[in-house]
């Protein structure tokens, strides 16, 4: 137990250091001079609760029926021209283009940094948000029994004496309540903040350990002691206030607040290995977008959305060798609008997966069309791309954990070669 | 499909327990011990025992206490409790005085360009005046309208008071700082109130009297009044009212039938909707509570039935309206939640068909006026007027606001219905993975008594799975539970409850703001987690230890008043 929190400390010092004035060099050198704290590779999971408009995230403008199916709510083709320029899509590939909105990712796509997977998600016919959702995060479509999500399976398993040393925050859900996608017999802990993350009186902490170790409850004493190792690992790394680097501006949001979080326990090598948030209020079922398409509901969000990826980014720069940061949202929205300028519940939609290995630059998937007969039982965008495909090939390639099958029981992913 | 679950929290722990021994089936035959059975009707009726409560039970009988508890006009409410609603008045308007009493900064701005009427209480019409006022002054000054500086306006606090009562009001005590502002003129105090920055007007308002610190509170915008009282309310009466089952129910059916308060028109909404259509029905005929859901403008708005119509009516352009954004269609949203979560359960048995079909029914059934309190009306020009067929149920053409009505009979009794009603409140009330047993027998009784929510809960409380080892103190506590049973358990003076309020936030439960459909989570799994079980912990200290604003707490002068809180964060108390 002391060595792990020598460790734990020094991994800590090491960050603040690396956080601060350091050249990036001499904090690697430190870090490559030993073993034990051989940096791990990261995977960050971002969830848009309620239903994000793939088609008006990831614009098909060189599809016809997308303009017949929105007359009103539909992001105008690329521009251009100066004035139209910022409502209008912006172009990727000729055919697809991005919201206006997410115009600061438009580098990361160029620079071959993000990569794009239209018509995925989850086959499961559900137009339920509950539903869906639950599915998605337990990774097990159709499935409700599952008791744990796909990203505590994910974790790759530690046995033996290992397990004893391994890090109490492997895995991180951001947020007040444990994320279903993160929840599972792997320790994993939700996190608000990390300054808020203490006992606010020493004393009381370790009286309350004592209480919580001692309980013949068995999962408040497993929750209370996952809880202490936590504490003490994130109070040796709060010590000071984090600055992001290179001027890297994330949005004052919820959203932002958490991938700074996130940003700051990667540099801060203490061994996360699995970061997940959530965005919520995707759900636009009235006036989705307003007067002009980088006006609404739907817009600003997506600048909150965009601004905190492209944060993240900059902010993490070298370091996103190691880490791999990937969207979904529970299912897509109707092909066509609704009577109140807004799309009701759909199917397929699309996954941004980014990092620094990331073969990017591209739209994956094949795209299934829009005409009448293409959509799925008439309305929705079909699905080509299990979203399994997508997280299978990053626990695999990136997090390194061979095992597939208890990730995604009864399934057998098939790789795109995004990484 | 009815999936019989045998894991969850509660089996999890008292599996590991009595793996080698018992099965989980066992333990809910196993009855516990006659002495904790009034400790299990606090536990699981009440938001927690207070000292001395189990003594009351005992000496009235806990038979008679049970059905006190399920007749609650029975029992005279607390006049504690009663003082500190009174002041609220926001809890007793209607929407619509909501909207014009406590108007938001756009309503200000009507009334100033003369498209609504003033307030006919002078007092209130007064106070919009100056609004008014405030905003003509701060217009072309790029000032948000109604939203007041947090800095205050130094200048004007110059102008309003001399050097020393600024200085007073700045370093005094809080009783020198009320002291000296209430010797101010009266038609000096709002604008001093206005003058003061944000942190100032916080530090006098905890040694305000009631009156005074309303008007603080007006100050930060009396828009924001309607939500702190509806949330404070809700905290003050899980701690103070006698009809402990009434309010544990008041939570659980909002629950159910959830509206996200932030969301647009709903701000003004809610507080109408909790009193008028769910508080009169928490134990009455589910069908009437559904209908008071169904035609409430909270929930119209909430899932967007309000804006659902026949896409086809000769309205679905509003007249005058030429812009795109007027026309209008079917919006299936409550159909859906109507079925898959107020009623029948996501493995009811229905349809995406039955979800546009409910939808069409449904058509029409909007709010009058929704932006100023609103009311509900059936707009018959709006309304699908051919054939439906609901769940197998052909429902003719021409039916009108029946359709709607009709739907409501046909899923508040639908089998399916009662079973996921009776599990639902088993999950509450018993366990977290109930028997079986226990809830088909709840939902015979809701499928005689045509939905009677009290007897079902007598069925309930009739069980032997009630009593039994199961159930006893094997159910986690959600943060209002915790917040109110720790506050309940110290006898705890709660003053003013915003600071509790805001815990819920830091504990995961922000009250009224929970934005999908599904409301808070009944199951103990949802609440235990690091982040929640640390703010618990903090939590528990500080009340102990009387640092929670607002509420204070017989310390007795012990001198480790900084350690009394551990019994509130010890993993027991975390259990109910």
């Amino acid at each position: 137990m002391m060595s792990t929190r020598r460790i734990f400390l020094r991994n800590s010092a090491l960050a603040m250091v690396g956080a601060g004035t350091a050249p990036l060099w001499l904090t690697r050198a430190l870090a490559a001079s030993d073993g034990s704290t051989q940096r791990k590779k990261i995977l960050v999971a971002i969830f848009q609760r309620g239903a994000a408009d793939g088609l008006n995230i990831v614009v098909p403008h060189g599809e016809r029926a997308y303009y017949d199916l929105r007359p009103t709510i539909h992001i105008p083709r690329p521009s251009a021209n100066g004035d139209r320029q910022a409502d209008a899509a912006i172009d990727l590939d000729g055919f697809f283009g991005l919201h206006p909105s997410l115009a600061p990712l438009k580098p990361l796509f160029d620079q071959k940094h993000l990569a794009i997977v239209d018509a995925a998600g989850s086959p499961d016919p559900t137009r339920s948000h509950f539903d869906a959702q639950d599915y998605m995060e337990s990774g097990t479509p159709g499935r409700k029994a599952t008791e744990s999500g796909w990203m505590n399976r994910a974790l790759p398993k530690v046995q033996g004496p290992a397990a004893a040393q391994a890090s109490p925050v492997r895995a991180v859900s951001l947020g007040p309540t444990l994320s279903r996608t993160m929840s599972g017999d792997s320790p994993a802990i939700a996190v608000q903040t990390i300054a808020g993350f203490q006992v606010k009186n020493a004393q009381a902490a370790e009286q309350f350990e004592q209480m919580y170790e001692a309980s013949k409850d068995p999962v408040l004493q497993a929750t209370g002691r996952e809880t202490f190792e936590a504490v003490k690992l994130l109070q040796s790394i709060q010590q000071q206030s984090y600055t992001p680097a290179a001027g890297a501006q994330y949005p004052r949001s919820q959203f932002g607040d958490k991938l700074k979080q996130i940003a700051q326990l990667i540099k801060a090598n203490v061994g996360m290995e699995m970061a997940f948030a959530d965005i919520g209020q995707w759900d636009h079922h009235v006036n989705e977008v307003g007067q002009r398409a980088s006006e609404g509901q739907l817009a600003n969000l997506l600048r909150d959305y965009g601004q905190a990826l492209s944060a993240f980014w900059t902010d993490l720069g070298d370091r996103m060798s190691d880490v791999v940061l990937v969207t979904m949202s529970e299912f897509g929205r109707t092909a066509h609008e609704n009577g109140n300028r807004g799309t009701d519940h759909g199917h397929a939609n699309c996954m941004f997966v980014m990092g620094g290995d990331v073969k990017g630059g591209k739209v994956y998937g094949k795209w299934p069309g829009l005409a009448r007969e293409q959509l799925y039982e008439g309305r929705d965008l079909a699905l080509t791309t299990d979203f399994r495909d997508v997280l299978g090939e990053l626990v695999v390639r990136h997090s390194g954990n061979p095992t597939l099958k208890g990730v995604f029981p009864g399934y057998d992913p098939k790789f795109l070669g995004l990484v | 499909m009815r999936k019989i679950a045998l894991t969850g929290l509660a089996a999890v722990v008292s599996l590991a327990i009595y793996a080698d021994t018992t099965t989980l089936a066992q333990l809910f035959t196993r009855q516990i011990p006659n002495g904790q059975r009034v400790q299990q009707a606090l536990n699981r009726l009440t938001f927690g025992p207070r000292p001395g409560d189990a003594d009351a039970v005992n000496a009235m009988g806990l038979k008679r206490w049970l059905d006190l508890q399920l007749h609650p006009q029975q029992i005279p409410e607390n006049p504690v409790l009663e003082a500190k609603l009174k002041i609220m008045d926001t809890l007793f308007m209607s929407s619509e005085q909501l909207v014009r009493d406590y108007p938001s900064p756009q309503v200000v701005r009507q009334m100033m360009n003369g498209q609504m009427p003033y307030p006919t209480d002078p007092d209130r019409r007064m106070m919009i005046q100056k609004l008014v006022a405030k905003y003509e002054k701060k217009q072309g000054q790029n000032a948000q309208n109604g939203q007041p500086n947090p800095m205050g306006d130094p200048q004007a606090l110059r102008d309003l008071l001399t050097p020393e009562q600024i200085h007073a009001l700045r370093t005094g005590s809080p009783q020198d700082r009320i002291a000296m502002f209430q010797a101010l003129p009266a038609d000096k105090q709002d604008d001093v109130i206005e003058a003061m920055p944000g942190p100032l007007r916080q530090a006098m308002f905890a040694a305000a009297p009631p009156e005074l610190r309303r008007r603080l509170e007006m100050a930060a915008g009396p828009a924001q009044v309607v939500a702190r009282d509806l949330t404070e309310s809700k905290v003050l009466r899980a701690v103070y009212s006698n009809r402990q089952l009434d309010e544990v129910l008041a939570d659980f059916w909002f629950n159910h039938f959830n509206v996200f308060m932030d969301k647009g028109a709903d701000r003004y909404l809610v507080t109408e909707y909790e009193r008028d259509s769910i508080r009169p029905h928490v134990l009455g005929k589910f069908r009437d509570l559904l209908e008071a859901t169904a035609k409430s403008p909270a929930m119209l708005f909430y899932l967007d039935n309000w804006q659902s119509v026949d896409p086809n009516a000769p309205q679905a352009r509003r007249p005058g309206a030429n812009t795109k954004q007027q026309r209008r269609g079917l919006n299936e949203n409550y159909g859906r939640e109507l079925m898959e979560l107020h009623t029948l359960g996501v493995d009811g048995g229905y349809t995406q068909k039955d979800v546009t079909e409910v939808a069409r029914c449904f058509t029409g059934w909007t709010i009058y006026q929704p932006q100023r309190g609103g009311k509900f009306v059936f707009n018959p020009r709006l309304h699908d007027g051919g054939e439906k067929v609901v769940l197998g149920v052909r429902i003719p053409a021409g039916g009108g606001i029946h359709d709607g009505e009709k739907v409501l009979d046909i899923v508040a009794h639908h089998p399916s219905t009662a079973h996921f009603i009776s599990k639902k409140l088993a999950m509450r009330f018993v366990a977290d993975d109930p028997p079986e047993s226990l809830v088909a027998h709840m939902a015979q009784t809701f499928a005689k008594t045509d939905g009677d929510i009290r007897a079902v809960l007598e069925t309930m409380l009739d069980s032997k799975e009630f009593w039994s080892e199961g159930a006893y103190r094997t159910k986690v506590k959600s943060p209002l539970e915790m917040v109110a049973s720790a506050v309940r358990a110290v006898n705890g003076d709660v003053d003013f409850a915003a600071p509790l309020v805001n815990q819920l936030t830091q504990l995961g439960e922000p009250l009224y703001r929970k934005v999908e459909p599904t409301g808070y989570s009944n199951s103990s799994k949802e609440w235990l987690n690091s982040a929640g079980l640390v703010a618990r912990m903090n939590f528990a200290l500080q009340l102990a230890d009387n640092k929670v604003p607002g509420v204070k707490v017989a310390t007795g002068n012990k001198p480790d008043a900084a350690l009394a809180g551990i019994p509130l964060g010890s993993p027991e108390f975390q259990k109910h």
